[in-house]
């Protein structure tokens, strides 16, 4: 059975991770090669890097972190941030990245999500959303959750595996960093009407928020400073969705 | 000497740093000269089928990979395109094994089949070798090799499929190896050394 999927987040800048609360206050949790290598040792079933400065700064730095994580980790990782063009995703792809994760880009320029998965198969392209409620809708947000698009979220989720995406990474930015639990409302809407898996993120704060994640639908659960600050470890979370009765790689 | 086939499409990065760690003798390769003289052949697989069969023939590769009797290795995209057909952009592939690649296709299971899933591993195939059976494996992949004479290892994903199948000096496997940590590491290890 497929099992469900436990992804620590690294947010990078300047080949450090950082992590902050609602996308703001940022703070320092050590390099991204260090970082890596501890959770591909500690049993992570997937790694994603997202170049948090890089849509605002337009920075191509990604190439080379891409090239050292792939020489020290023997699992899949995604990364993102400022990717815009075919060609920076078949440099990322080549240098050992697994898939790649669409933001910005996507939402100015929709048809690169087409072009990409025409290219590189579905299974490479990752469409990375940032959503916020705004009075009773929620919108998605771009550049980095500074600017609203407009796009209803819900829409623009299916609109983008229409377009080829094979997974979706849903980053709740009410919730990110609160540690309040995911937004397993939205999740649970969501997974009904795509057919892609879907990662949640933004929120976890314990063990249940995990599990509440998955009961809702998503496929895989994503994690930052949780785990950078080992309030929680990988291996404890894993043995108790496990015991909880989901198919889980030990 | 290891030809690890570069036709654009595959993801050689991966595979060739675990051949580093792996101390393989290798080269990275589209060159036809350079694969017939190899022991050993890698087609590692990442995109789309059709494309992928187009830069094969580009390079002139198709023939050649057929009349190969050195030991070769498809993994994924790699895999499919050692059967005759797949659906995807109805290609044709190879031709080595007489299989018609299919597209997931199962009501309550969604696409791609991304993530880890146990094998079941059904014979003693030197390929699979001291790995044990339900073993998990990273899978990324929206078509699927069907259960087949060939097949020497299974997966489940609303259908039973082959995980890794083999004709005679041909090996084929479905997930990333080169992902699938430590157990995806001695599958390429098995391949160096007993096939």
């Amino acid at each position: 059975m497929l099992t469900k999927r436990i992804i620590p987040c690294l947010d990078v800048k300047n080949e450090r991770v950082v992590k902050g609360t609602n996308f703001i206050n940022l703070r320092d949790a050590g390099t991204a090669v260090d970082l890596a290598q501890r959770y591909y040792e500690e049993g992570a079933d997937e790694l994603v890097f997202l170049d948090i400065t890089a849509s605002e700064e337009k920075r191509k730095t990604l190439v080379k972190l891409v090239k050292s994580v792939a020489k020290v980790i023997r699992i899949p990782f995604t990364v993102g941030g400022g990717i815009s063009s075919v060609n920076d995703i078949s440099d990322l792809l080549n240098n050992g990245a697994d898939k790649i994760s669409l933001n910005t880009s996507a939402v100015k320029n929709p048809q690169l999500i087409y072009e990409a998965a025409k290219i590189f198969g579905s299974q490479a392209v990752v469409a990375a959303i940032d959503i916020k409620k705004i009075s009773k809708s929620y919108k998605v947000f771009i550049k980095g959750g500074k600017v609203d698009s407009n796009l209803e979220a819900f829409e623009w989720c299916k609109k983008v595996t229409e377009l080829g995406a094979g997974e979706i990474l849903l980053t709740s930015m009410d919730k990110d960093g609160t540690k309040s639990g995911y937004d397993i409302k939205f999740l649970d809407n969501l997974t009904k009407i795509v057919n892609v898996p879907v990662i949640a993120s933004g929120g976890a704060g314990n063990p249940l928020h995990f599990l509440e994640a998955f009961n809702a639908g998503a496929d895989a659960c994503l994690a930052a400073s949780l785990f950078h600050y080992k309030e929680l470890v990988i291996k404890d979370l894993k043995k108790y969705l496990s015991k909880k009765g989901l198919t889980i790689r030990l | 000497m290891i030809a690890l086939i570069d036709y654009g499409a595959g993801n050689t990065a991966s595979v060739s740093n675990l051949l580093i760690e792996l101390n393989s003798d290798f080269i990275i390769t589209s060159d036809k000269r350079e694969i017939s003289k190899a022991d050993k052949i890698i087609l590692p697989g990442v995109g789309e089928a059709s494309s992928a069969m187009k830069e094969l023939e580009k390079y002139e590769l198709v023939d050649l990979i057929k009349s190969i009797t050195k030991p070769f290795l498809g993994i994924c995209l790699g895999m499919q395109l050692l059967c005759n057909q797949t659906e995807e952009g109805n290609a044709s592939c190879l031709e080595v094994i007489p299989v018609t690649v299919k597209k997931f296709d199962t009501k309550g299971f969604k696409i791609p089949h991304m993530g880890w899933n146990n094998i079941t591993n059904n014979n003693s195939e030197n390929l699979l070798s001291d790995i044990k059976d339900e073993e998990f494996f990273y899978f990324a992949h929206s078509f699927y090799v069907p259960l087949n004479n060939f097949t020497t290892s299974t997966c489940n994903y609303g259908v039973n499929f082959s995980a890794s199948i083999r004709y005679k000096n041909f090996y084929g496997v479905q997930f990333h190896p080169e992902k699938s940590a430590q157990q995806g590491t001695k599958i390429i290890k098995n391949f160096l050394e007993l096939c």
